[in-house]
C-alpha cells in the first residue's frame, strides 16, 4: 500500500465529519464543524481548554453522540452510536486519562471488551498474555509486568498498554488525546517514533495536544479550534508556530484584524 | 516490601529475615497471600476456641454444624462480591431469601398439589419447586437490577426499598403464618444427619476434588509451557498438589469422623438387617448436602468471575467505569446480571434455610444482608470497587460464623457475639488498609 501523505486531493478521505454539532445543556460545545482525515495523515487538533477538540473526537470515538451532522468513513456514511460501533469501523482512541481499568493486568486491559476465548466462551488468558507479549515487544521491549494490575505500572508503561490496545486491533483511524501529557522526555520520544511509524503504515491520526512543538513536529495539517468551531485547517509547512498560536488565542485567521496583536502577545 | 520502619512501637527486629523463606515460598508457589492469611486466621480462631473450651470445640460434630450454619451466608456472599466489586450494594438479599423460602413452602403445600395437580408423590416435586423458586429469585433480582442499571436509581436506595417491601410481601404470601411440612426430599437440602451424603459418597467427592486439583495444576502448566511462559518449579507444583489433596481429603476424613447418633444408627441397622455390635454402630454421616451445594456454588461463581467475560467486565467496571464503557462493554446489562445472579443465589440460600427448618417462617433471612456484606468485606472485597474474590468471601463467612459459633459454645449470648463480630469486621478492614498502605 503506497501512501502519499499530505496530498489530500488525490485519495478518498478516511474520515469526513460534516457539519457536526454537539451541545451540553446550554453550551454549544461543537458548532458546525467539518473536518477530513486522509490515510497516512496526522492532523494536529489545537485550541484552548474547552475549545471543543476532545468533544469533537468523542463524537468520532462513539463516547458521545453528535446532535446533528454526518460522519463518512472511507466514502461510506457511518452511524457511530457507541464505542463499539467506532471500533467496528477500526477507529481506536487513546484517551487523555488513558482509560485503563487499574485493577486488571495489561492483557486484561488490552483485550477489554474483545477478549480471546476458548471452548465454551472461557477466557483464554494465556493466549491473551502471549499476544500482549508480542505487541509489547514492538512498543516497549522493557515491559515485563504482564501479570501485575495496571495500578502498579509507571506512566509510560500505562501509556504503552493504552497504545498497544489501539495498535493491536489494526486501527485505521487513531485518535490520540494528549498522548504524551503524562510522560517523560524519553517516553515522549518513543510515542513520537510510534506515531511516525503508524503514519507510514497508512493509518490516519487525529492528534490532540497542547504542546505546539509536538504538533508541528508530527502533523501534516493543523486544525485550530476556538469556541466550538474550526478557525482554519492549515498545511503545517504553510504556517509558523506564532501564526498558529495567534489563531488559538484570538480565534481569527492570519491576516485578519487582530491577528497581529495576538502574535505580538506571544 | 520493606520492613515496618514507620511504626514506632514495633522495633524493626529480625522479623523480616525470619519471614523471608516463607515469603519466598509464597512468591514461588504463587499462593494468594490474602487467602492464605485468612485460612491462617480461621485456623487460629478454631484452635483458640478449642483451647478455651478445654478441647471440646474442635470436633467433627461441631465443625459440621458450624459449616452448615455458615452456608446460607456464604452462598449469598459469593454473589455479593460481584455486586460490591461493581460499585453497588444489595441490601435486599435477606428479605429475598425469606420471600423465596416462603415461596417454596407455598409451592409444595398449596400451589403444586392444589393448582397444578402435583401430589406429594409427584416425581421430582422438590426439584420443580426449587426451579420455580430460583425463577422467583431471578425475577426479583432482574427487576431491581433493571431499575438500578437502566433507570439509574442508586442500588442502595433500590435494595433498601427491596429490603422493606419484599420482607413485607413475605407476610402476605402466608397471611402472617409460618408454613411447615415441606417435601422430605427438599428438606435434605438443609443438611442434618439425614441430609448428608454418607461415608462412601464423601470419599468420592474427595477423590473428584483431588483429581480436579491435579488436573488444574497440570493443564495450567501445559498451557503456560505451550506459550513459553515461565512456569513454577516442579517441586512447587508438587507441593501445591499434595497440600491441595491433603486439605480436601482431610476435610472428608473429618466429616466422616462424625457418626450417626445411636438411635438413628440402630434404625439404620434395623433397616439394613444388621446386628448392632456391643460398642454401637459407627456409621459416618459424611458431608451434608448444603456443604456440597456451597462447594458447587463457590466453584461455579469463581469460574464465572475469573474465566468468563461477564466476570471480567464486572471487575473492569469496578476498576474504572468509564474505561469499561469506552471499551465498548454493555455496562448496564452487566450490572443487571449481577443482581439477577444475586437473586438466584438468594433462592439457593432460601432452599437451604427452609430445608433445615422443614418450614418457612416469616423471619428467614432477617439481618442476612449485614452478615453477607460483612463476610464479603472481611474476605477482602473493597467498597472502592474492582477488588474482591469469591473464595475470600466464603472464607470470610466461615470466619464470622466460627466466631459466633465459638462464642456461643463458650456461653456468650447473642448480643455479645454481635459485639465481637462488629469489632472483627472493623479490625479486618483496618488491617487491610494498613497492609495496603505499607505495600505501596
Amino acid at each position: 500500500m503506497t501512501v502519499e501523505t499530505g496530498t489530500p486531493e488525490t485519495s478518498t478521505p478516511l474520515v469526513e465529519m460534516r457539519h457536526i454539532n454537539v451541545s451540553f445543556g446550554g453550551v454549544h460545545a461543537v458548532r458546525d464543524v467539518s473536518i477530513e482525515l486522509y490515510p497516512g495523515e496526522v492532523i494536529g487538533l489545537v485550541g484552548h481548554n474547552g475549545a471543543g477538540k476532545s468533544t469533537l473526537m468523542r463524537v468520532l470515538s462513539g463516547a458521545h453522540p453528535a446532535d446533528s451532522g454526518e460522519i463518512v468513513i472511507s466514502g461510506k456514511t457511518a452511524t457511530i452510536r457507541n464505542p463499539r460501533d467506532a471500533k467496528d469501523l477500526a477507529i481506536e482512541t487513546i484517551y487523555q486519562n488513558l482509560a485503563l481499568a487499574d485493577n486488571l493486568d495489561a492483557p486484561g486491559n488490552l483485550f477489554l471488551g474483545r477478549e480471546m476465548t476458548t471452548l465454551m466462551g472461557q477466557l483464554d488468558d494465556s493466549g491473551m498474555e502471549s499476544e500482549t507479549r508480542k505487541v509489547m515487544e514492538r512498543l516497549n521491549p522493557n515491559f515485563t509486568r504482564f501479570k501485575q494490575a495496571c495500578v502498579s505500572l509507571s506512566g509510560g508503561q500505562r501509556q504503552a498498554v493504552a497504545i498497544a490496545r489501539a495498535v493491536y486491533f489494526n486501527a485505521r483511524i487513531l485518535i490520540m488525546d494528549e498522548p504524551t501529557a503524562a510522560l517523560g522526555p524519553a517516553e515522549t520520544e518513543q510515542v513520537h517514533d510510534l506515531i511516525r511509524q503508524l503514519k507510514s503504515e497508512g493509518i490516519g491520526i487525529f492528534l490532540i495536544s497542547h504542546d505546539i512543538h509536538d504538533v508541528f513536529d508530527l502533523s501534516d495539517r493543523i486544525s485550530v479550534m476556538y469556541q466550538g468551531h474550526i478557525v482554519e485547517t492549515v498545511q503545517r509547512d504553510a504556517v509558523s508556530t506564532d501564526e498558529v498560536l495567534g489563531m488559538i488565542i484570538a480565534g481569527r485567521r492570519p491576516g485578519e484584524n487582530g491577528a497581529v496583536e495576538a502574535t505580538a502577545v506571544t | 516490601m520493606t520492613n515496618v520502619a514507620g511504626t514506632a512501637n514495633k522495633p524493626p527486629t529480625a522479623q523480616g529475615s525470619l519471614f523471608e523463606p516463607l515469603r519466598r515460598l509464597v512468591s514461588v508457589t504463587e499462593i494468594d497471600l490474602r487467602l492464605f492469611g485468612m485460612l491462617v486466621a480461621l485456623a487460629v480462631i478454631l484452635v483458640g476456641f478449642d483451647f478455651l473450651s478445654g478441647g471440646k470445640f474442635f470436633r467433627p460434630v461441631n465443625m459440621v454444624t458450624l459449616a452448615v450454619q455458615a452456608t446460607t451466608v456464604a452462598v449469598l456472599a459469593t454473589g455479593m462480591v460481584l455486586v460490591i466489586v461493581s460499585r453497588n450494594i444489595d441490601l435486599s438479599v435477606g428479605s429475598l431469601t425469606g420471600f423465596v423460602a416462603m415461596s417454596y413452602a407455598l409451592l409444595m403445600t398449596d400451589i403444586l398439589p392444589n393448582v397444578l395437580g402435583m401430589g406429594p408423590d409427584f416425581p421430582f416435586r422438590w426439584a420443580i419447586a426449587l426451579a420455580l423458586g430460583i425463577g422467583v429469585g431471578a425475577a426479583f433480582g432482574a427487576l431491581q437490577g433493571f431499575i438500578i442499571a437502566y433507570i439509574g436509581v442508586p442500588s442502595f436506595v433500590v435494595t433498601l426499598g427491596g429490603l422493606l417491601s419484599i420482607r413485607g410481601a413475605v407476610w402476605y404470601l402466608s397471611n402472617g403464618a409460618a408454613i411447615t411440612g415441606l417435601d422430605p426430599a427438599f428438606n435434605l437440602l438443609g443438611g442434618g444427619v439425614r441430609g448428608s451424603v454418607g461415608g462412601d459418597l464423601t470419599w468420592l467427592v474427595g477423590a473428584i476434588g483431588c483429581v480436579g486439583v491435579v488436573y488444574i495444576l497440570i493443564s495450567g502448566r501445559r498451557q503456560r509451557q505451550r506459550y513459553g511462559f515461565p512456569v513454577r518449579p516442579m517441586w512447587a507444583e508438587g507441593l501445591l498438589g499434595v497440600l491441595g489433596c491433603a486439605a480436601i481429603l482431610g476435610v472428608c476424613a473429618f466429616a466422616n469422623n462424625n457418626f450417626l447418633p445411636e438411635s438413628l444408627a440402630n434404625q439404620y441397622a434395623q433397616d439394613h438387617g444388621m446386628v448392632v455390635p456391643p460398642g454401637g454402630l459407627h456409621i459416618p454421616v459424611g458431608l451434608p448436602y448444603p456443604i456440597i451445594m456451597l462447594i458447587g456454588v463457590t466453584l461455579l461463581m469463581t469460574w464465572v468471575a475469573n474465566r468468563r467475560r461477564f466476570g471480567r467486565y464486572v471487575y473492569a467496571y469496578g476498576g474504572n467505569p468509564d474505561a469499561a464503557e469506552l471499551a465498548g462493554i454493555n455496562t448496564r446489562w452487566t450490572i443487571m446480571k449481577t443482581f439477577i445472579l444475586m437473586g438466584i443465589l438468594a433462592a439457593v440460600a432460601g432452599a437451604i434455610a427452609a430445608g433445615r427448618l422443614n418450614a418457612a417462617t416469616l423471619d428467614i433471612g432477617e439481618g442476612y444482608e449485614l452478615y453477607v456484606i460483612a463476610a464479603a468485606v472481611v474476605g477482602g472485597t473493597s467498597f472502592a470497587g474492582g477488588v474482591g474474590t469469591i473464595p475470600g468471601a466464603v472464607l470470610g463467612a466461615f470466619v464470622m460464623q466460627s466466631l459466633a459459633y465459638g462464642l456461643s459454645f463458650l456461653g456468650v449470648n447473642s448480643p455479645g457475639q454481635n459485639v465481637a463480630a462488629g469489632i472483627v469486621l472493623i479490625l479486618a478492614v483496618a488491617f487491610d488498609a494498613w497492609n495496603r498502605r505499607r505495600g505501596s
